[in-house]
């Protein structure tokens, strides 16, 4: 199942502190601190809880979709470092 | 993907909202004496911030979302409210990491140091032997460091830290430091030897030979991904192609930063000196308003000058090194790195005089005794 497809939340753990270029999410968990890059990501990520999929994700946030592939590249790999984990709770619609 | 790393390294000079890696030295007061200690300690200074003026420095990293910060000293643990900012630091989803020689890690403490969460632990030791280490550290020291290890490993703390400052006399023991580490299942980390504190007086008979640079350089390359450095060894970049693991950058003023015992605040832990001395989280607005506007930290996140390093195809590399290793040595600031690995920083010391060289401001070492012989008259009068 592609990454678009999955119901992705932010860990219970994580804290995202906005900075000037994007924000810093960190994990107390893990202890793993991560950059994220971009304003949009921060958007994105902040709004994964609202929507049912990561694609309908993008599209609420208005995400060009020639940028999709460079968002699920950054998605995946919070996802790996655990910032990013599957929602099992039904998303509200 | 190292287009955006620079891209970020960029941004992050210009500074962060709030530190990424604060460090509190919690009190100058010490059981030891190390002789390379970078803030002088021994004796408790008796202007340090009470129980309510710490507290209330943690409720203002709490606002600003500092997500953990690096204790240390002096011995923090020394501190009889030790467990209550842990605690309330804590409690404020402010995770912590203190540095301790372990003298105040009994089983007691361990079980209680085990049991809470976002909390890690840092265990000084500089030789994986008593006489490699006690050199530096202190009679008795290694068995003290050794000891607390056990109590936390018997308590169930999981992985630790074992905290190494890599010298002249113990680089050679990288291997048996991480076998040491692995044993306790606890993580090594190893750190630069900076010229400052007590360190301005053993850094040169201390520090690693250019030799050495090259075998550190070479052991992180090949382990470094399993081991902490902070951003100690940036300057060791100029060395070869592939960059080091970690940050590669000064981070002082602009995602580190260090609060002393008394509250006044400064560039980064290795500068304790009125010169890197941005303000005091005593003054009004407090450490926020030190952190966003201090006029030392706006020009150290302004673009810095390469100065005699500007002609040299390293500088992308090492940056010019270390800030703080460079004042304590006398070597101009946009001047090379006093270890320069391409030997730039020798010529710059020989060039800077012994008055070029500030002395550490703060010294809270304990006076020494001199045991005198008898009885010395002293009469009293003008003279």
């Amino acid at each position: 199942m592609s990454l678009l497809d999955r119901r992705l939340g932010l860990d219970a753990q994580v804290a995202v502190r906005p900075e000037p270029f994007g924000a810093l999410a960190y994990h107390y968990g893990n202890r793993k601190l991560i950059f994220l890059k971009h304003p949009d990501v921060v958007r994105v990520v902040q709004a994964l809880a609202d929507h049912e999929t990561l694609a309908d994700t993008l599209r609420a946030c208005d995400i060009d979709p020639s940028r999709w592939p460079s968002f699920e590249r950054a998605l995946a790999s919070l996802t790996e470092s655990e910032m990013l984990h599957e929602r099992h709770e039904v998303a509200p619609r | 993907m190292s287009a955006t790393k620079s891209h970020l390294v960029e941004q992050l000079k210009t500074g962060l909202d709030a530190p990424i890696c604060l460090t509190w030295e919690l009190t100058y007061a010490c059981n030891l004496e190390c002789v390379h200690c970078l803030s002088s300690s021994g004796r408790r200074d008796p202007r340090e911030l009470t129980t309510d003026e710490a507290k209330a420095v943690l409720d203002e990293l709490h606002a600003l979302q500092v997500f953990y910060i690096n204790i240390g000293g002096g011995e923090p643990m020394i501190r009889r409210d030790f467990f209550e900012l842990l605690d309330y630091s804590i409690g404020r989803g402010i995770g912590v990491k203190f540095s301790t020689n372990g003298a105040f890690i009994d089983a007691d403490k361990a079980r209680r140091l085990a049991a809470m969460d976002y909390l890690d632990i840092q265990i000084s030791l500089d030789g994986t032997d008593a006489v490699t280490n006690d050199a530096v550290r202190g009679d008795g020291s290694y068995d003290t460091a050794i000891r607390a290890m056990n109590h936390l490993r018997d308590a169930g703390f999981g992985e630790f830290k074992i905290s190494v400052v890599v010298t002249r006399h113990n680089v050679d023991q990288l291997d048996e430091f991480k076998a040491l580490a692995d044993s306790f299942g606890a993580q090594l980390r190893i750190t630069r030897l900076r010229p400052s504190g007590r360190g301005a007086d053993s850094w040169h008979d201390l520090h690693p030979t250019n030799a050495q640079q090259r075998q550190i350089y070479e052991w992180l390359l090949a382990h470094g991904d399993n081991v902490l450095t902070g951003d100690s060894f940036f300057h060791l970049n100029a060395l070869g192609e592939e960059p080091l693991p970690g940050l590669n950058m000064c981070g002082a003023g602009r995602v580190v930063c260090l609060i002393d015992p008394i509250g006044d605040v400064y560039a980064c832990p290795f500068v304790i000196h009125d010169e890197f001395k941005a303000g005091s989280v005593r003054d009004p607005g407090g450490f926020a308003q030190v952190w966003k506007h201090s006029e030392l930290f706006a020009e150290l996140r302004e673009p810095q000058s390469a100065g005699a390093c500007a002609s040299c195809g390293s500088y992308d590399a090492c940056q010019g090194g270390c800030m703080a290793a460079k004042f304590f040595v006398g070597i101009p600031l946009d001047g090379p790195d006093p270890e320069c690995v391409s030997g730039h920083g020798e010529a710059a010391m020989l060039a800077a005089s012994a008055t070029d060289r500030p002395r550490p401001m703060m010294d809270h070492s304990k006076p020494v005794r001199v045991a005198l012989p008898e009885r010395i008259p002293v009469s009293l009068g003008r003279r």
